[in-house]
């Protein structure tokens, strides 16, 4: 069953008329993880954004987006907010200026599901302590009256999969959550994800660079380019035979980088 | 934040007493012998060398500089800027009351910008680029552009004279402060609410707006969010402000007769008064330091990241 059904989507600028989505249509199954993929400006964001209603109003959208059956063009704004964070949940990329910087942790955690569960300050601290445990953040208590900018963006970045967990929601849209994150909080992250997709058996919207990451976690790609797919396909089925010139392309440019930084990285140990 | 506020206020001390060393000096550069000012004030028909060097003695010049400033700045410290070279009066005398006066009218029209701007400044930009928004930054910029002299003279003729609502001139009551406070908001509400709306337009911008809104937050508390952020710049350029407004009453205080510090300075600079001169210039300065300062302790207080940063 398809859980969510892109049809057409066109997303143009009104300023200067240009498109940047050009007729993009996808369906993404129950409990499967699509991923993302494309150089940068091809227009994956916007995609992603649109999905959940929150490009700017000047970027203008046409095109169906159905999610669980209903196209979401027909909710109110007040419906699409309830579903926001709930039912659609997003994890961004850099999780240091995800935050309110003059605001604790704390305070994110507890307005949003405050807003979505309507529990109190102590339920809510509860909850989110184990999550937080599960994500291998120690001393929650201490976490929550933190500031942004006291903590590691691999911290902020389990910090919101912790939040994730607890508002389990259908579909989980990650846009390069690993990107502004050195080697091994990479690594971490990445486990946790794979965890989040186990525990809560969502769907997911994948976007990263990191083809390594891609390979092991999806189970559909879309290729990207100028606003366009231009691929799609399984994962494997991709990886080994790729059909389009630029999806070769793409792997080989990314396997040479990564064989070269290995190679670096063998010179150097040895 | 303890720390941070002692830390601020250490920091003031260097500063304080740089910038009264700065204004002796400046004062002492003036060609006037204030010798020669004092004794043409007093009526003196035929001024001799015999009676400027009797003067000067008085008056403690023929001391070594260094002297002086120490004594001028001990006496200082304890509020007697000595007496008037015109009157005779003590200056606290002159300037005290006078400052009050001033401080007054500034906190007054301080609050009167503020509320003004943050209003407009957080209307525009959540109308940004829209009807509202066009028109306040329209007018705004024909008011700002109008020179404060013109305004008052408009608006005094307006409403003191053709409906004879408000009084003209002095400090009598409430309604004194309607026209002045009126006229220092205008010209700087019109400069201040641009701050806000651009501090509030590049807030809702970030990534943590965006962030919000993914987590289903209701705009009402994205909102609260993006002011919370945006309010911090508009608070320290209103506390940095105020001192600019204390010193730049002059022209209104002028066109009132309020008696503050403005009218005063224009008299004092007119018949050379150099110890009431001297005291303006160091209110001032000492007024800039002190709302400097508290600008930044606010800013601390809102802002976590840089209450490290001293
Ligand atoms: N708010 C906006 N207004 C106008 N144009 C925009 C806006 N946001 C993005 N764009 C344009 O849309 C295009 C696609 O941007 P998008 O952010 O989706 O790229 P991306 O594929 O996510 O790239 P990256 O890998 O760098 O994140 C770009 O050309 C960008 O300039
Ligand atoms: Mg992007």
């Amino acid at each position: 069953m398809n859980i969510l059904e892109v049809n057409h989507l066109n997303i143009h600028d009104i300023h200067i008329g240009e498109p940047i989505v050009k007729d993009i249509s996808f369906d993404l199954q129950q409990g499967q993880c699509l991923a993302i993929v494309g150089e940068s400006g091809s227009g994956k964001s916007v995609t992603c954004r649109s999905i959940m209603k929150l490009n700017p109003s000047s970027l203008q959208q046409s095109g169906s987006i159905v999610f669980q059956g209903i196209d979401l063009n027909t909710l109110t704004d007040q419906q699409m907010r309830k579903r926001r964070g709930k039912q659609i949940g997003m994890i961004m990329q850099n999780g240091m200026s995800a935050f309110d910087p003059s605001c604790v942790i704390g305070t994110h955690l507890r307005e949003t599901l405050g807003q979505h569960y309507g529990w109190n300050r102590s339920k809510i601290d509860e909850r989110m302590h184990i999550a937080m445990h599960s994500v291998m953040l120690n001393h929650p208590d201490r976490l929550m009256n933190r500031y942004p900018h006291e903590l590691s963006g691999g911290m902020l970045q389990r910090i919101m999969i912790a939040l994730t967990l607890v508002l389990e929601p259908d579909i989980l849209i990650a846009d390069e959550p690993t990107t502004a994150l050195d080697m091994l909080s990479q690594q971490e992250v990445m486990a946790q994800f794979i965890r989040l997709r186990h525990t809560l058996g969502c769907s997911m919207i994948f976007i990263s660079h990191d083809l390594g990451a891609v390979r092991h976690i999806a189970d559909h790609i879309l290729i990207m380019k100028d606003g366009k797919v231009i691929e799609r396909g399984e994962t494997e089925q991709l990886f080994t035979a790729p059909r389009q010139e630029y999806t070769r392309d793409l792997l080989s440019a990314r396997f040479a980088l990564d064989n070269h930084f290995r190679q670096l990285m063998e010179r150097k140990e040895g | 934040m303890g720390m941070y506020i002692i830390r601020r206020m250490l920091l003031a001390v260097p500063l304080l007493w740089a910038i009264s060393l700065l204004t002796f000096i400046l004062i002492n550069l003036s060609p006037m012998d204030p010798a020669v000012v004092v004794l043409q004030a007093q009526g003196v028909p035929s001024i001799t060398d015999e009676l400027i060097e009797r003067t000067q003695q008085q008056l403690g010049l023929d001391q070594p500089f260094l002297v002086r400033y120490l004594n001028w700045m001990l006496d200082c410290l304890q509020l007697d800027f000595g007496n008037s070279y015109i009157t005779g009066q003590s200056v606290w005398a002159l300037i005290g009351p006078a400052f009050l006066n001033t401080l007054r009218l500034t906190l007054v029209s301080a609050v009167s910008i503020i509320a003004v701007s943050v209003l407009l400044g957080v209307l525009c930009a959540l109308q940004a680029g829209r009807v509202l928004d066009k028109s306040v930054r329209t007018l705004a910029f024909i008011l700002t552009a109008i020179p404060s002299y013109g305004l008052a003279a408009l608006l005094v003729w307006y409403f003191s004279v053709r409906l004879d609502l408000l009084p003209t001139s002095g400090m009598d009551s409430y309604r004194s402060y309607i026209l002045p406070v009126l006229i220092i908001t205008i010209s700087y509400a019109g400069l201040y609410f641009r701050n806000v709306r651009s501090s509030m337009l590049s807030n809702m911008n970030k990534d943590y707006v965006l962030y919000g809104r993914a987590s289903g937050l209701p705009e009402r508390v994205i909102t609260m969010h993006i002011l919370r952020n945006s309010l911090q710049v508009a608070i320290s350029i209103f506390c940095m402000a105020i001192p600019i407004i204390l010193g730049s009453t002059v022209v209104v205080e002028n066109v009132f007769a309020w008696p503050g510090l403005g009218s005063l300075s224009i008299r004092a600079i007119l018949s050379r008064d150099f110890p009431v001169i001297q005291a303006y210039v160091l209110i001032l300065a000492v007024s800039f330091v002190i709302f400097n300062a508290i600008s930044d302790m606010i800013n601390a207080a809102m802002n976590p990241k840089l209450r490290n940063g001293l």
